[in-house]
This record gives structure tokens, sequence and C-alpha cells, in this order.
């Protein structure tokens, strides 16, 4: 009795022991949550509520209510279309992008001459594609110009024209053909940002075990109905986590985040850029809920 | 014999995948080469050839110069070195309590860990915009709870000093540090609990299971976040130009190269300058500040996709 007691006694201490080292271990990253996430996040949200001054002594911040809100909405010319174009931009965008890294993430897990070489190069825009190169590029006079000569921008003009028409007179409703077209106009856009997400589905791809493709084979299955039977549905919680991905990835580069800096930093009006950073947020929130909750009841989960 | 002609459709059906895979693959492996390309193409072109109709790709005068412009003009080496010791620090630290704070969240429970974890799904969630002024006007006076100004009289200006990313790196709240702990927790439930546990029969602490066993295992793991963080660090814009307004790293010289182009290249005249030549200087500039990252990414490019696949994220 007594032994079990102490052997009890024992467990528990060491139980104890791990936690702690589990709070110790965790504790950096407490206190840079709570100094450069927790308390700015709530600065941020009464600054939102306040009219701020700076003077000599620092600065002052007065409580103005929703003052903000109502002028970012309101007052404010450019944050509505602002806010609308980006979350359009992001609503079109991330099927577009999940759609297409699933794709390319089949065919580069297929076996053929270049394969490796073929990779590289696809992962090549996580490099690229971010900050501030992508902004410069965006601005290059000789790139643009030299597009012109080549009759690039023509052909592409003209090639997604022809299949607009095409399918117009088909008779597919005008919003889709006008969607499937800007996907093909904006191919390096959407190229450009896929990168993690390609590899997020190829590791994914990778894990299906052979043998429920081996006896689906057996069974008579073609490739089309592998893909749509195995391969779709054991990487549909990629799926979500591409989205999640997807729709945080875009933070950094859209016009909303550069009004918001330019209302904070140029303007040095902190109220009201905080206040829209929040409605920012706040939309983004919603957005993320919304998708998830349609997505997460289609998802396939193995246990 | 139809199993003969069963056969060759088949075969003829496979060609033609083949055949339309690698058009797909060759074409968008050109849509992403393209930009580059393109860089390349116009940094060894000359002046003359700029405004040559039959001149697309290969230049009739080849020149340096414009390297040797985009090197004065962004002090190319000063600023390499600097960004590299940024980008080499942010990505250690980062790397470190990353890999702490994970393994704490995956294996060491306390009360309350998962709700802090919630916390770091959080930080991944929320836009850096929102908490961008309060930390900017924290940063600006740092007070550490109110420590600094009892010692020196006044708070310090952190801004425009290496501190703001040594500081959110070692408390692993740098750019997108939450993916880096997530990555990390998923990666140290993915290793059995076995391994541990023969580690603490044998004597082993919390400390030497994990440097010693655990921190070995994870080394996709770790490849995974050191390169991401490094290459994210080395393309910021978004912290590095509110933190660093006159240091010189990559990221603050790119977006002031348009500027100081205009200042330096034709006398100090902004008015005079050839906006076309300053674009050629400009990609020259930016091929400058992507090659480093390519040289690097050629020789990792192997260990970032086996990585990747092992890293777990994806179980």
């Amino acid at each position: 009795m007594k032994s079990l007691t102490k052997l009890v006694m024992k467990q528990r201490t060491y139980a104890e022991q791990k936690a702690l080292w589990g709070f110790a271990y965790v504790l950096p990253w407490l206190l840079g949550f709570i100094f450069f996430f927790f308390i700015p996040l709530l600065t941020s949200l009464r600054y939102s509520f306040s009219s701020i001054t700076a003077n000599a002594q620092g600065i002052t911040v007065s409580f103005i209510g929703w003052a903000n809100y109502l002028e970012a909405l309101t007052v404010n010319t450019s944050f509505n279309r602002t806010l609308t174009e980006s979350i359009v931009n992001m609503v079109v965008n991330v099927p577009l992008i999940v759609i297409f890294s699933l794709f390319l993430a089949v065919l580069l897990n297929q076996k053929f001459i270049g394969r490796a070489v073929a990779r590289s190069i696809f992962f090549l825009p996580v490099i690229l594609a971010s900050g501030i190169i992508m902004t410069l590029e965006s601005t290059s006079l000789v790139q643009a110009v030299n597009e012109q000569n080549a009759g690039s921008g023509f052909m592409n003009a003209f090639g997604s024209f022809e299949l607009a028409r095409m399918m117009l007179q088909a008779g597919v409703n005008e919003n889709i053909v006008l969607y499937l077209t800007g996907a093909v106009d904006r191919i390096y856009q959407i190229v450009s940002q896929s990168g993690v997400q390609i590899l997020i589905f190829l590791a994914g791809i990778q894990t299906i075990s052979p043998q429920l493709y081996e006896a689906s084979k057996m069974e008579g299955a073609t490739g089309y109905e592998a893909f749509w039977k195995i391969t779709f549905p054991m990487v549909s919680p990629l799926i979500l986590v591409n989205m999640i991905y997807t729709i945080i990835d875009s933070f950094s580069r859209n016009a909303l985040t550069d009004l918001i800096r330019e209302t904070g930093f140029s303007k040095f009006n902190f109220g009201l850029s905080s206040a829209m950073a929040w409605i920012y947020f706040l939309a983004i929130t919603v957005i993320l809920l919304i998708s998830t909750y349609f997505v997460s009841r289609k998802v396939f989960y193995h246990e | 014999m139809p199993v003969s002609q069963l056969l060759s459709l088949e075969s003829w059906k496979r060609w033609l995948w083949s055949f339309v895979r690698l058009t797909l693959i060759a074409g968008l492996s050109f849509v992403i080469l393209y930009p580059i390309l393109q860089k390349i193409s116009t940094a060894i072109k000359d002046k003359k050839d700029l405004y040559s109709p039959i001149v697309v790709w290969i230049p009739e005068h080849y020149t340096l110069d414009n390297f040797m412009n985009a090197i004065r003009i962004m002090d190319y080496w000063e600023t390499l070195v600097n960004t590299f010791l940024l980008s080499t620090t942010t990505t250690i630290l980062t790397a470190v309590s990353c890999a702490l704070a994970g393994y704490g969240f995956a294996r060491l429970k306390f009360k309350g860990s998962n709700l802090l974890f919630a916390g770091v799904i959080l930080t991944i969630l929320v836009p850096p915009t929102t908490i961008l002024i309060p930390i900017y006007l924290n940063l600006k006076d740092f007070t550490l709870m109110g420590l600094i100004p009892l010692l020196a009289g006044k708070p310090v200006n952190l801004l425009n000093s290496y501190w703001p990313f040594i500081l959110t790196s070692l408390t692993a709240n740098s750019l997108k540090a939450g993916l880096y702990i997530f990555i990390f927790r998923q990666f140290f439930r993915g290793i059995p609990k076995e391994v541990e546990e023969a580690a603490y029969i044998d004597g082993a602490g919390v400390g030497t299971t994990f440097t010693r066993i655990m921190l070995p295992n994870a080394v996709p793991a770790i490849i995974t976040t050191t390169l991401f963080s490094f290459v994210w660090q080395w393309n910021d814009s978004f912290f590095t130009t509110t933190y660093l307004t006159s240091s010189k790293v990559i990221s603050t010289q790119l977006s002031s190269l348009p500027y100081n182009l205009a200042i330096q290249l034709e006398g100090g005249d902004a008015s005079k300058a050839d906006p076309f030549y300053m674009s050629m200087v400009q990609d020259t500039g930016i091929l400058l500040a992507i090659l480093p990252l390519i040289i690097i990414y050629l020789f990792v490019q192997r260990y970032f996709v086996e990585s990747i696949e092992r890293t777990g994220i994806v179980g």
C-alpha cells in the first residue's frame, strides 16, 4: 500500500516535471506572443476606436467611438473599393490556385524524363515570387515593352478572345467564360502563387499507399476513375489546408495592405489605419469561416 | 487480332498523354522562367541595343555596365553581407525557438497548452498589417515593461537596428513563425512515442531527449523551416522596410532603387533620365538580388522537395 502511494506520488511528480518542462519550452514563444502579438493586437483595437495625436510628450489617445470605422467606410474615397477589389480577387484566385496546383502536383508525381528538373522549376516561384521582387517586377518598363514588341501580349489577348467566342457560341454562361479566359490571361500570377501549394499536394499524394492504386487497377479502374475515387478523397484534407494557406498568403501582396500602411505611415492617421486593418481582419475571418465550413463538410478523413 | 489492336490503342493513348504532359510542363516552365531569362538578356545588353528593333533576346553589343551601375548604386557587396547576416541570424534563432515551442506543444502537454496552441493558430491568421502600428510605436519607445527607463533614464529607440528582428525571432514571433511552429509540432507528433520513452528509461532528461533523440530525427522539418525562413526574410519588404529605414539590406535597397537610379545615373537631374535605361538597370538590380537565392536553391532543391514530403504538414 505504501509503495503504491509512493508510485502514484512519483508518477504525478514525473508528469508535473514534464509539464513544467513543457511550459519552459513554450515560454520564449509565450513571451513573444504576449509582447509582439497579443498586446499590439489589443492596442490596435483600442487605437481603432480613438483619435491619436502626436506631440512633444509622445502620443495622446482619446476615445472617439466608431468614428474611425464610419470614416473608413463612408468618407475615405478608396477604402471600400480597395477592400471589395482585394476580396473579389481573393475569391476569384483561391479556387483557381488550388485546382491548378492539385493538377500540377498530380502531373509532377507521374514518371517522365526530366521530372527532377521540372520539379525544381515549379518550386522556383516559392523563392522568387515573394515580397519586394514581385512588386518591382510589375513596374519593369523594359519587360512591358519587350512583351509588346514580341507580340505576346497581342497573341495572348487574341488567343483567349478566340476561345471566348467559341465558348459563347456553344452557349456557355458569359460569367463562366470570362472567369476562365481571365484565368488564362493571368497564368503567370497563378503559377507564381502556387509553389508552396504544389509542394503540399505533392507530399500528400506521395503518402497515399500504392496498394490502393494496384487494387483499383485490378478491378479495372481507369486513371481518370483512380484520380476521382482515390487521389481526390485522399488529398481532400489538404485542399482545406491549401485554401487557408492561399488566403493567408494573399495578405502580403494586395492593394489594401498598401493602403493601410500608407494611411498609417505617410498620413500618420494611426486610428483610421487601425480601423481599416480591423475591418480587413474581420472580412478575412468571415471568408475563412464560411469557406472552411463548406469545404470541411466534403473533406474525407481516414479516421 | 483484337488483343494487339487493344494494345496499340492503349499505347497510342499513352503516347498522346505523354505528349500533352510534355507540352503543358514545358509551357508552364517557360512561363516561370521567362522573367528570369528576360532579365538576364536585359542585363547584358548595351544601352545602344535598347532601341534596336532587331535585338529581341540576344544583344548585339555585350556589356557589363549595367552590372557595374547596379552594384555601385545598390552598394551591392555591403548590402549582400548585411542581408546575409540578418537572414542567417533570424533563420537560426527562429528555427531554435520554433523547434522548442513545437516540441513543447507536441509532447510536453501542460494545463492550457491547447489554448496556447490556439494562440499560435491566431498568429497565423491575423494579417500582419493589423498589428503593425502598435508594434512600430512599441519599438520606437522600447521600455520592456518600464525596465529600461529605470536603468537608462529614457526608452530606447530600436528602429533602424537589427534588434526588432532578433527579438521577434528569439521569441518565435517573426515573419510567419506560426507556420514553422505548426510544422514542427506536426513533425514531432509523428515520431513514435516509444523512441522517447526508451530514452527516458535509459535515464535521459527532457533536455537530453530533445537534443539527442528528437532533433536528429527532425532534420527534414529543420531543413524546411530554415529554408522558408531564410528566403522569406531575404525577400521580405513588409517588416524590413518598416523596421529598417536607412540600413542597407537587399529589400530596402531594392525598394529605393528606382529613386536612387533617377538621382545617380543622370548626374542628379531626374527629369533628364531615360526611363527605359533606368528600368534596364533596375532589372539588373533585381537579378543581382535574387542571384544568391538561385545559387543556394540549386544546391538545396533536392533536399527541399524530399524534406517537405517528410515534414508531416500533410499527415
